[in-house]
């Protein structure tokens, strides 16, 4: 075996890619090459025809534009939310939390060691009419008596955010983490304020923290449907939930994959953007 | 829709749904060829049934029921040498069809020989129309002859050659008496200001939109466009007025039991199984709608074995059993008297022994309502997908 790599030297790295390879040719491309076939078809199940129809797209955009953008700007608020409830937090578990920091770090993982499903069900009791969150409310006069916080918008935000919370912190923690405290010490000699030393030293060197943070929340988070389904109402519905209900009620497959599609591309569109304005090799780390 | 078990059936569709949108094609392809399409005439040893969660008689719930010995599986087993791989798989129509869509698509088995279709959804007719179900052989099935006649001509399956009913269940309206007075019918729970806010539907058409087609005076058996368009107008003007809260598949009956819920569109069999003594639930003032679930074989299966165990659940002794361990309604002639012998409390339960009078009150749907693309996609367009 040594031989063969000896003299097939170039090789080598080609070997070591190809488990990679194949798995994402079996499990992503493939997969994708059908959901693009089925997305230019048309008729009703079972009989579809491929037929290049191009209008599923266009088509899509046009009727479901209202829950596109609803997607977007929910997750959109559920990644700022993250942000900031996150970057306190985590520094303070890096910079202040000393030998308890991985409690700290096993408490905001810990809810991963719950389904997904259940954790949003858990969000049904929290918010009830009936339940203690919504009583306090009502006492403090912040809701009306007959005020509700589940199936509203609040809702379906606040159980976004509350989900991919840990998508944000832990890339944050990371980032942090790593930050050489001799380098605050620095500012600190060159008589910058706390404030200036977290603008220019803390702030820039936690920024690939920031910027992996936002894209592994906010890409999840658009085409999410669970918290829209169980916290919202028909006025919270997004995009996610219209590809469901496409898929599984309609069986209008192609108008489902087509959608699926048009979330791709505007994501897609979105990371540019965004790249642009961070800056592309933070996009990398 | 079915009533029972699933917290919320939403959830499921989701996970078999949107990630692997083309993976049962594809699965599809690499599957094995060992349950071919082709239907055998060889009565085997082994039956495999899907069928929904706690909807068979149990040890525990015989012995809730006051009735002893093996339960009707065990039994049948006893009489026929025939072993049952019973499985509890079904939690939804929609995901059950699309997880087999897939392989029966190309024309091969799911493993099964017999599953259960609620009429109340498409997807039995597509079962059906796309030839996906085997014909049952009668000729096994004697004790057909025990089947209610209002059952024996359902317009998906007019002459009962694909199916035959498994249970039914009522579409009613049920209420928390903490929270309201009695709801009674379909206009004061879409209409009541003092509902605002506090009142469910389902998220299934056939069950919603019937309900309010009776409400209007119309027939949902027989939809007709000018129809359609009232009952969804009257169901979209309760959506934007904010008197409807949200669509529920089976979750509806937690908000209503905390009171979160004043009142909601709710199946007979849920409200038998809650045990809450706060809930009350009423055929609407206008009618009701009664939906079946049926079984039929679906490509693959076994005809003779499936329509050996179907004749054997047509025995009134053992339908009987059956009702009063699942607590839904059955669709076998005599069946009532029996289960008095078996249990003479258990029968004066209406939503599991319904009246003369209900029964008069149910109406069905049409199967050319639910299966309409236009329909549906409006439908969803008020649910807001």
């Amino acid at each position: 075996m040594g031989g063969f790599f000896h003299r097939h030297r170039g090789a080598t790295p080609y070997l070591l890619l190809a488990p990679g390879i194949l798995w994402l040719a079996i499990f992503f491309l493939i997969p994708l090459g059908f959901l693009g076939y089925q997305s230019l078809q048309s008729g009703f199940f079972p009989d579809f025809q491929f037929t290049w129809e191009f209008s599923n797209f266009s088509n899509g955009i046009r009727d479901y534009r209202e829950q596109l953008v609803r997607s977007f700007v929910y997750a959109g608020i559920a990644t700022i939310a993250c942000l900031v409830l996150a970057y306190p937090l985590v520094y303070w578990i890096a910079f202040r939390a000393g030998p308890w920091r991985n409690l700290f770090l096993l408490f905001i993982v810990a809810p991963f060691f719950v389904t997904y499903l259940v954790r949003t069900l858990a969000w049904l009791n929290i918010l009830a009419d009936q339940g203690p969150v919504v009583g306090l409310l009502r006492d403090l006069h912040v809701l009306d008596s007959d005020g509700r916080l589940l199936a509203t918008t609040f809702a379906v935000i606040s159980g976004i955010t509350y989900n991919f919370f840990p998508f944000m912190a832990l890339p944050l923690y990371v980032s942090l983490e790593q930050i050489d405290p001799r380098l605050l010490e620095a500012a600190k000699d060159l008589y910058a304020s706390p404030t200036k030393a977290f603008l220019r030293v803390t702030l820039p060197l936690s920024a690939p923290g920031i910027v992996a943070g936002t894209l592994l929340t906010f890409i999840p988070a658009t085409g999410d449907f669970i918290n829209a389904a169980l916290l919202g109402t028909p006025n919270q519905a997004m995009i996610g939930n219209v590809i469901q209900a496409k898929f599984l009620e309609s069986l209008d497959y192609p108008g489902a994959a087509s959608l699926s599609f048009v979330l791709m591309g505007l994501i897609l569109v979105a990371l540019l953007v965004y790249a642009k304005i961070v800056g592309s090799e933070r996009l990398t780390g | 829709m079915n009533p029972r078990m699933t917290r919320d059936e939403l959830l499921r569709r989701g996970a078999g749904g949107v990630v692997f949108l083309s993976l049962p094609s594809l699965l599809a392809a690499c599957g094995g060829g060992d349950d071919g399409g082709e239907s055998s005439d060889e009565l085997k040893d082994v039956l495999n049934f899907s069928n929904w969660e706690l909807y068979i008689d149990t040890a525990s719930t015989r012995k809730a029921a006051g009735l002893t010995g093996p339960t009707t599986l065990e039994q049948f087993t006893q009489e026929s040498g025939i072993k049952v791989n019973y499985y509890e798989d079904i939690n939804g129509n929609p995901e059950y069809f699309a997880t087999v869509q897939g392989r029966l698509r190309q024309g091969q088995g799911i493993g099964r020989d017999i599953i259960v279709v609620t009429d109340n959804d498409r997807y039995l007719g597509d079962y059906i129309t796309n030839e996906w179900a085997l014909k049952l052989d009668k000729s096994l099935i004697p004790n057909i002859s025990n089947l209610i006649d209002a059952q024996a001509t359902p317009p998906f399956d007019p002459n009962r050659e694909y199916t035959l009913p498994w249970f039914s269940g009522m579409d009613g309206i049920a209420w928390n008496e903490d929270v309201t007075g009695p709801v009674t019918s379909v206009k004061q729970l879409l209409e009541d200001p003092d509902l605002k806010g506090k009142v469910g539907v389902w998220g299934q058409m056939g069950d919603t939109l019937g309900l309010i087609m009776l409400s209007n005076g119309d027939d949902p058996a027989k939809v007709t466009d000018e129809s359609f368009d009232r009952a969804l107008e009257t169901l979209k003007t309760a959506v934007d007025s904010g008197q409807i809260r949200k669509f529920y598949g089976n979750d509806y009956a937690q908000p209503l039991s905390k009171g979160d819920l004043a009142a909601s569109m709710a199946w007979s069999g849920d409200i038998v199984n809650l045990q809450n003594p706060k809930l009350k639930w009423v055929v609407p003032d206008d009618g009701g709608i009664i939906w079946t679930d049926n079984m039929l074989i679906p490509l693959g299966g076994s005809v003779s074995t499936a329509s050996t165990y179907m004749n054997f659940v047509y025995e009134p002794e053992i339908a009987a059993e059956l009702a009063l361990g699942a607590n839904y309604i059955s669709s076998v002639k005599g069946v009532k008297e029996v289960a008095e012998k078996l249990n003479p409390n258990a029968v004066e339960n209406t939503l599991v022994f319904p009246t003369e009078e209900m029964l008069a009150q149910m109406h069905q749907n049409d199967p050319a309502m639910l299966s309409n693309p236009d329909y549906i996609k409006r439908w969803l367009q008020v649910k807001g997908t």
